[in-house]
């Protein structure tokens, strides 16, 4: 059986050291946001993940979810576990405390998410689709909606979804088909199918609020003719002076998928009959809405990928450590043992870095990104709101896509370290390649991904988002070229960059004639981004580590392994951007040469 | 009625001990520190006492480092009202149980409810030494707890079984493992230790002499047990269990 221990050692690193989160909540004004009370907070999530998520993943796998008679059961353990995670309070944790939330920051529901993918990514998604439901709600609806449906989205009491997805439509919800007419009271009628619901029907909560992309009547074709409506699973009701699920609504589950993955996550096929609901926002402009829950929905895709991976990672370590095979080719290590431990072997120990340099370095990244939706939503100065939207903006394509493909390889490296039994259901590595790989496809294809950058990110304001990034790295480098101690890992970033710097003009240039060259172009150059930032995130934590390694005696140790890493990125994986930089320049030709009945 | 609970910062159950090369203790760098588990168990019934409305507060104490201010948080998160610490770094079982009746007394506390013992030095000493510098009855090793009036009957798991006893308030309770689970500390709750009174005393304030009595000589590693052996038969196991290790 697998096991999961929290990274505490690696959050603080990266929030206290390397990101200083302290002085930056401070200056936001979240005063309440003390490293002290970050470190309980994280400390006693930790615990809970360990102790009641994880033991649920392998079973909740193997048994999977069920369907009988129009209702659905999550796996064994996960009813009672979800009242523990509500009761715990932990669904509120970032919650506007007017609704009963803490108002905790962002960067700290990032920590808690990546703690609960690598505990059980299934059980994640229930409380996690609930928190996209609320971001909507709190941010397009009105008053009235707000007060009725985000306490109890905040408790978990009530769960929510995302119900974009129809049979003929998957990336282009221009195709929606599923209709809205008004009832004349101010609801309407709400018809069609809509499938592939994560978190659709189950029986965690109470109610479940479906938030419903439909047409309106005469709207007008295409994306621009979509809207928003929330359609609750049960009417609510008041009663005495509570909001209460009432009658039932003609919404329901008529069937579950059976997937390779996240098996005890129910994805389920909805079927809207004349179902009350109620608009969202404005008519027509439902997609505005949606983008919302969106573009917080693909940060949370990205640290499931991280998730996976760290869990994947501590797995094959214990295993590498355990295992006894052949001997180290320069001689016995393990003398009173019949043969030495895997990690002797040179490739071994590259398929353990690879992946501990890919979650350290993206952990930072990942927070780095987050902190900056509590500097977008806290900030006084308008400017350092943008600045932080902008990053955000250029990031989340990014993040998603790069730490869902690496955290796939990442869980894929860790089972080949395994060797045979990780073949094997039920030592549990195998389910992390399965669950990781739906990470790359949902929330947006990782090929859209790469095109919402080239085509969306790049060129947006003048390129001033792209500067939001390309500004701290020159800075950076600049600040440290001349540092001896640092230059093992500024030069071969500043190297990284500059070809970056390259490949961006060239794009930018003959995406402008071609656009065609731009997407061709647009998965390779989003993964050398990707090993940029990372390599960024590896130098700061470099130096920052050195420094505290001399610091401190005591943690040495620890300080010093991390240095180590950033070698290893630094000189075995941050050189592949050498190969994505050729494969942009050679342009579009190689691909688009081919007519559809050469291939 | 006011319960103290005290709780003691202790390496982490989960981290494996080592000792100093130098023989002069188990080595504390770096190491991952938590509330005694024994005594996260005594919070946990304070704070069941305190949800049935029995009692009106619950005090943790913790005697300490500065960070032991951390444990205290945390028995705060669980749902003890307020915290006092007593910075005496290394105290002794008998220092430890005079500081806590100078703060039983200038506290008003009825109650007492400690963990059995401590996972870093094993003493067991603490509450029954508590007891006796009170003057108060006590029931170790407690499996159940009920509270009356003007008395508290103690279910004590003893080598026989279960013993239970009726005692007269005011008490010494210390706990076993199986008293209670205790749950986990919900994110309102931590948030709102955050928040809770946390005074500091020095043992010269409560007018104690902490100084150590015991001097450590020299702390080894437990021996290494030694590989076993095959037996070829049920008639050899029962030949070497009957003559060699004289078990049956």
């Amino acid at each position: 059986m697998p096991t999961y221990t929290a990274p505490l050692d690696n959050f603080r690193f990266v929030l206290n050291d390397v990101l200083q989160v302290g002085d930056v909540f401070a200056r936001l004004g979240l005063t309440e946001a003390t490293p002290d009370l970050l470190d309980a907070v994280i400390e006693e999530a930790g615990k809970f993940c360990e102790n009641e998520i994880q033991p649920l993943n392998l079973s909740g796998d193997t048994d999977g979810c069920t369907f009988e008679n129009g209702v659905v059961r999550t796996p064994k353990g996960f009813k009672e576990a979800y009242d523990k995670f509500r009761e715990g309070g932990w669904i509120g944790l970032t919650a506007d405390p007017a609704y009963g939330g803490q108002g905790l920051p962002h960067t700290v529901s990032s920590v808690l998410d990546e703690m609960v993918s690598a505990a059980n990514t299934s059980f994640g998604m229930y409380p996690g689709l609930s928190g996209g439901a609320y971001r909507a709600i709190s941010q397009h609806g009105s008053q009235e909606q707000k007060d009725l449906y985000l306490p109890q989205l905040t408790d978990g009491i009530w769960s929510g979804t995302m119900c974009l997805t129809e049979p003929q439509c998957g990336t282009d919800l221009g195709l929606i088909r599923t209709k809205a007419v008004p009832d004349g009271d101010g609801t309407y009628k709400v018809t069609g199918t809509k499938i592939f619901i994560s978190a659709g029907e189950h029986d965690l909560t109470e109610n479940i609020i479906h938030l419903v992309l439909a047409r309106l009547p005469e709207a007008p074709a295409g994306i621009r003719g979509i809207s928003l409506f929330i359609v609750p699973k049960f009417l609510p009701r008041a009663e005495n002076g509570a909001t209460v699920a009432g009658p039932r609504n003609a919404i329901a589950c008529g069937s579950i998928e059976h997937k390779m993955g996240i098996r005890a996550s129910s994805t389920c096929v909805m079927n809207l009959d004349d179902a009350t609901g109620w608009l969202i926002g404005e008519p027509n402009k439902g997609m505005r809405a949606m983008f919302t829950m969106m573009n917080a929905a693909r940060l949370g895709v990205a640290i499931q990928g991280l998730g996976l991976a760290e869990v994947a990672y501590q797995n094959a370590l214990a295993y590498a450590k355990d295992r006894i095979q052949g001997r180290a080719l320069t001689g016995a290590q393990a003398l009173d043992k019949a043969a030495d431990p895997i990690i002797v072997h040179p490739d071994v120990r590259k398929n353990l870095l690879t992946v501990k340099s890919f979650v350290e370095g993206a952990r930072a990244l990942g927070l780095w990104v987050s902190l900056q939706l509590d500097i977008e939503e806290h900030a006084t100065d308008p400017k350092e709101r943008e600045a932080a939207n902008d990053l955000l903006a250029l990031m989340t394509p990014i993040l998603k896509s790069y730490f869902t493909d690496a955290g796939f390889e990442a869980t894929n490296t860790s089972m080949q370290v395994w060797g045979g039994h990780g073949y094997i259901h039920e030592n549990g590595v195998e389910q992390f390649v399965r669950d990781a790989r739906i990470t790359q496809i949902y929330e947006g294809a990782n090929g859209v991904q790469a095109l919402d950058l080239v085509g969306r990110k790049l060129p947006a304001n003048m390129g001033r988002s792209l500067r939001r990034f390309f500004h701290p790295v020159a800075h950076f480098l600049e600040e440290n070229q001349t540092d001896a101690e640092l230059g093992e890992f500024v030069s071969p970033l500043a190297k990284a960059f500059g070809k970056l710097q390259q490949a961006t003009g060239f794009i930018a240039q003959k995406g402008l004639v071609n656009p065609n060259e731009a997407a061709a172009a647009s998965s390779s150059y989003l993964r050398m981004f990707a090993l940029v930032a990372i390599g960024f995130m590896w130098a700061r934590m470099a130096k920052v580590a050195k420094a505290r390694a001399a610091e401190s005696g005591v943690r040495a140790a620890f300080y010093d392994s991390k240095v180590k890493t950033a070698r290893f990125f630094m000189t075995k994986i941050l050189p592949e951007t050498e190969q994505h930089f050729r494969a942009i320049m050679a342009g579009a030709k190689p691909l688009m040469d081919f007519g559809v009945e050469e291939f | 009625m006011r319960v103290l609970v005290p709780v003691k910062r202790v390496i982490d159950y989960n981290v494996k001990i080592r000792v100093k090369p130098d023989g002069s203790g188990v080595d504390m760098a770096n190491v991952k520190m938590s509330m005694n588990p024994f005594d996260e168990i005594a919070i946990e019934e304070a704070v069941r006492l305190k949800e049935k409305g029995q009692i009106t507060e619950v005090i943790a104490v913790s005697v300490g480092p500065a960070q032991a201010q951390e444990t205290i948080r945390t028995a705060l998160a669980i749902g003890a009202d307020r915290g006092i610490l007593v910075t005496q770094e290394g105290a002794e079982p008998l220092a430890v149980a005079k500081l806590l009746k100078a703060l039983v007394e200038k506290e008003g506390a009825e109650l007492v409810i400690l963990g059995k013992q401590a996972i870093d030095d094993d003493s067991n000493q603490t509450g029954q030494m508590l007891a006796a510098l009170l003057g108060w009855g006590q029931a170790t090793f407690a499996s159940k707890v009920e509270l009356g009036d003007g008395k508290i009957t103690v279910t004590r798991e003893v080598d026989g079984g279960l013993e239970t006893d009726e005692l007269k308030l005011p008490a010494i309770v210390t706990t076993d493992l199986r008293l209670n689970e205790p749950r986990y500390a919900s994110l309102p709750n931590i948030m709102k230790a955050k928040k809770k009174q946390l005074d500091t005393v020095s043992a010269a304030d409560l007018g104690v002499d902490a100084t150590p009595r015991l001097k450590t000589l020299k702390v080894v590693e437990p021996p290494k047990r030694g590989a076993g052996v095959k037996v070829a038969s049920v008639q050899e196991l029962v030949d070497k269990l009957k003559n060699e290790a004289k078990v049956i």
